[in-house]
């Protein structure tokens, strides 16, 4: 089996095993307002840390790159609060760009 | 009725976004038919991305395998929240539990009354799958459609899609503090570690940082 499809199917796997336990074990369980405080910001560290690395990085080289200026553009959209479809597309748009002429 | 309504227009945005990750699944080599497995069967956006993401950056199936895993724990705690307001068992239950995500959490916890949540959670779950796999087999098939990924922009969708997502979790101090350190620490150990290392080493940062009120 190929690396792409172990990826696809574990990981899909597991996102059913939590949605299930989570619709099937008494509310009290986990309810520990430190391991709540810490779930909520497991998602902003990890987005935070593929962004990084998805901009800044090939493989296990950092590089400076179209990608950049697509990020950049993103930043300023999403400032001036564009919907998402807009800020993914804009961000391709500058980045393609980028990619053409620098 | 509003929570018809609210259900509805939060489909098709969620939904249409979908594109963007048929896209950007084909850009980092998985095939039509993966990108399509992985919105039928994960459908959970952040978790999707992840698994793209990680290999695309080199990373493992293991480590994507965690880093999707890790950034999906919070559907497990949505389920707890709603499973006393679903009244679930059986099938029913294995439904539910696939359709808890963001959205249809979001939707059903804005409404008032019980009946009015139920009706949102289903509406929205529903609706953000339907949409949300059509819209994933068209940006799949439109990035197969087209050639180069980087002419195209397609390798900053990614990081795009995952800015797009972080950035309305940056609430407050403690969290912008968290995404800083994220990106230098993440951007440190690039060089020095595996690709996808790097990444889910971050999860540390969130433990240290939480653990404090």
């Amino acid at each position: 089996m190929s690396a792409f499809w172990i990826a696809v199917i574990g990981s899909s796997a597991l996102a059913f095993a939590i949605k299930f336990i989570g619709a099937s074990v008494p509310q009290t369980f986990l309810s520990n307002p430190r391991i709540l405080r810490i779930n909520t910001l497991i998602p902003v560290a990890l987005l935070s840390a593929l962004i990084a690395v998805n901009t800044f990085a090939n493989k296990t080289q950092l590089a400076l790159d179209n990608r950049a200026l697509g990020m950049a553009a993103a930043v300023v959209l999403l400032i001036a609060k564009a919907p998402f479809p807009v800020v993914v597309i804009g961000a391709a748009m500058t980045s393609a760009l980028a990619y053409r002429y620098i | 009725m509003s929570v018809k309504r609210d259900s509805f227009s939060v489909s098709i945005t969620v939904g249409a976004y979908g594109s963007a990750f048929g896209a950007a699944a084909v850009a980092a080599h998985f095939s039509v038919l993966q990108a399509c497995m992985l919105s039928l069967l994960l459908f959970s956006g952040a978790s999707q991305f992840a698994v793209v993401g990680v290999i695309a950056a080199g990373g493992t199936p293991i480590n994507a395998i965690a880093t999707s895993t890790l950034l999906g724990t919070r559907n497990g705690l949505y389920g707890l929240r709603l499973a006393p307001i679903l009244k679930l068992r059986g099938f029913k239950r294995i439904v539910a539990a696939q359709i808890t995500i963001d959205e249809s959490t979001g939707v059903a916890l804005a409404q008032n009354s019980e009946s009015d949540m139920r009706k949102g959670f289903w509406y929205t779950g529903f609706g953000v799958y339907i949409f949300w796999n059509l819209f994933t087999l068209a940006g799949a098939l439109g990035a197969q459609a087209i050639g180069n990924p980087s002419a195209w922009g397609l390798d900053a969708a990614v990081p795009a899609a995952f800015l797009g997502l972080l950035w309305p979790r940056l609430s407050d101090r403690k969290s912008w503090v968290l995404a800083g350190f994220a990106i230098v620490l993440a951007l440190t150990l690039t060089p020095f570690i595996p690709a996808g290392i790097p990444i889910i080493s971050c999860t540390l940062l969130a433990v240290i940082i939480g653990w404090r009120k």
